[in-house]
């Protein structure tokens, strides 16, 4: 448990099974786990052991079968569905291990979208995303359609989808698995530089231990369970961006 | 939100014009059978819907179609003239004739005989000659289709002579009349002259057209002549649906189109169905994403919506567009002349289309609901 910073995520006796009867299968088993603000927590460990599950958990995509989760201080439990939908549109942006982006549109009409989710007018979307564009250094492919663009630059169209609408929260789900060692070194100084802010708090989850230098903190999962959480060593941290 | 449905769906162009011409050709099917379906009934009744003249039609009470009927007594006239209401009533024969002309050929004829004095159910548009021109001795004035019929190839001109039960008959006009049910030729001429045109009857007179008096309803005279004379008295719309329905109930014509049109129905709904749904399955992940982000079911569902209005709307016009350039484009052949798209064809047609569209939305949409915005982090 963490209490010097603001505590952004709150997990408690967090339980998820999945299946009834007895083919119910227990993937989460009483997580506790604190995600603090303006740092950048990984989430890792072997591929089954629970982390996208937690994940999915924590930013309101899948309903714990007990325990609590607050978000921001929010108990999403006690949101009516509506709300609960309304403060991800809001305040959660995600980056996805296969970038999720839609074909028919460009990067930059890509990177308005989660505006539009939250109802703002598309000329002016466009204008906020071409600026998130020129942040991930994109701005001569913003026109481009995601078939037209590398898996590197994909996943910056989606960190800057991700970032654009200025959420509390980032999720980030394996964002350097398709990606080669190099181009997963770039992604990840990107998030590390433009996500990683005073309120809000970035939780990726990863299983490539070349990219742990780059998280403030480590929390290791296996079968369920999480087993540690360490602050990175500043010693360990990348030579390539220095953390904050 | 609806501009990225748009975009989602015109950025998948095989699939998107698959979904469509799925539409256009149910459309196509639906309208242009349908179309076709109405035109031949319509046929039935066409002779009876020539004549605008008279409203009332007055008939033997067992007939049942414009094209078999028992003949009334001369008598019959005289006491529909006497019903109260009638401002007058007048003679018509209609029936069938064998035309012979030069060479040998021949061919059966409806003929049309109207009343010596007024000639009511003369045909409206004349292309050559004039109606009174059916007072010249031996007159008779024949459709423009017939003429085809009777000449093949020839320029259409009056003075031509054909023979009918060994009587001559001289074409003193040439008329464009509403396309028969069968593909026979009518002939106009006057009521004693068609009598000499056929074999000789004991009664010959087909119906007596009546008109009421003004202040005096169809309905309500048409109901006094039935009561006083025991005979069937019908208004043209009347007679019309009692032609139309004979039809509609002894031939398999409604069969037949009916599964021409049902399967227009299928196949629309199977294609456009088919191709739409695996649209929104190949972008289930991206609607995900979408739900993921924050995006709730009701505006998902809306953007489906739209997705398949479009598909809908565009395939409807594709479709109508080939449908309304099939009958352009034969408008001019004899056989289907008249034939034409009805705009209540075309309204049914687009409840059609609103249905097939609706089916083929409906499992796409709860596939859309169903779907559990986690699947987005599945690898």
């Amino acid at each position: 448990m963490i209490a010097s910073a603001a505590v952004a995520v709150s997990c408690r006796q967090v339980v998820k099974d999945f299946g009834d009867g007895d083919s119910r299968l227990r993937v989460l088993h009483g997580i506790d786990l604190d995600v603090l603000e303006g740092e950048m927590t990984l989430l890792v460990g072997p591929s089954g052991c629970g982390k996208t599950t937690l994940i999915s958990i924590i930013a309101d995509l899948l309903d714990p079968t007990a325990g609590e989760i607050d978000l921001f201080g929010t108990r999403q439990s006690r949101l009516p569905r509506t709300k609960r939908i309304q403060f991800r549109a809001r305040h959660i942006g995600f980056v996805f291990q296969q970038y999720n982006l839609l074909p028919a549109l460009t990067a930059h009409e890509n990177v308005a979208v989660p505006l539009l989710i939250n109802g703002w007018r598309r000329s002016q979307a466009l204008e906020k995303a071409h600026l998130l564009i020129n942040e991930v250094g994109l701005e001569s492919r913003a026109r481009n359609f995601p078939s037209q663009l590398s898996g590197g630059q994909q996943q910056r169209v989606a960190i800057a989808r991700a970032l654009v609408h200025g959420p509390k929260l980032l999720v980030c789900d394996e964002p350097t698995a398709a990606l080669d060692a190099t181009t997963g070194q770039v992604v990840m100084e990107l998030i590390r530089r433009v996500a990683v802010q005073p309120g809000r708090a970035v939780i990726v989850v990863t299983h490539d231990s070349r990219v742990f230098s780059f998280g403030d903190r480590i929390a290791r999962m296996d079968d369920g369970r999480i087993v540690d959480v360490q602050e990175v060593e500043p010693a360990l941290a990348a030579p390539h961006e220095p953390r904050s | 939100m609806n501009w990225v449905a748009w975009k989602m769906l015109n950025g998948d162009r095989a699939k998107y014009m698959g979904a469509v011409f799925g539409v256009a050709f149910g459309t196509l099917l639906i309208a242009q059978q349908t179309s076709i379906f109405v035109g031949l009934m319509r046929r039935t009744a066409n002779q009876i819907l020539d004549v605008l003249q008279a409203e009332i039609w007055v008939m033997d009470p067992k007939v049942e179609n414009a094209d078999e009927i028992k003949p009334l007594a001369e008598t019959d006239l005289y006491r529909v003239r006497g019903v109260e209401g009638v401002d007058w009533a007048v003679r018509l024969y209609k029936g069938q004739a064998r035309v012979r002309v030069a060479g040998g050929n021949f061919r059966q004829v409806i003929l049309m005989g109207l009343d010596d004095d007024s000639l009511v159910g003369a045909p409206i548009l004349m292309k050559q000659g004039t109606i009174s021109d059916l007072r010249i001795t031996d007159g008779i004035i024949i459709d423009r289709a017939g003429y085809e019929y009777l000449w093949p190839g020839e320029e259409p001109r009056l003075g031509k002579i054909v023979d009918m039960n060994d009587r001559r008959a001289v074409v003193v006009g040439i008329c464009e009349s509403a396309a028969p049910f069968q593909t026979f030729p009518v002939l106009f001429t006057r009521y004693s002259r068609a009598l000499e045109y056929v074999p000789p009857e004991r009664n010959r007179l087909s119906f007596v057209l009546a008109q009421p008096k003004p202040g005096y309803s169809t309905q309500q005279v048409c109901d006094a002549i039935e009561e006083k004379t025991d005979l069937l008295a019908l208004s043209r719309g009347q007679f019309m649906w009692r032609t139309v329905g004979y039809f509609m109930r002894t031939t398999g014509i409604p069969i037949n189109f009916g599964i021409t049109v049902a399967l227009g129905f299928v196949v629309g709904t199977a294609i456009a169905g088919q191709t739409f749904y695996l649209f929104i399955l190949e972008n289930l992940r991206q609607f995900g994403a979408l739900k993921a982000m924050g995006l709730s079911n009701g505006r998902l569902v809306v953007m489906v919506l739209i997705q398949a209005m479009v598909v809908g709307l565009v395939g409807f016009g594709i479709g109508m567009g080939m449908t309304a350039t099939f009958f352009e484009a034969t408008k001019n052949i004899t056989n289907l002349r008249g034939m034409h798209v009805p705009w209540w064809v075309a309204l049914g047609t687009a409840g059609a289309i609103t249905v097939i569209i609706f089916f083929a939305s409906l499992l796409s949409i709860r596939r859309v609901i169903v779907l559990e915005p986690a699947v987005v982090f599945r690898g």
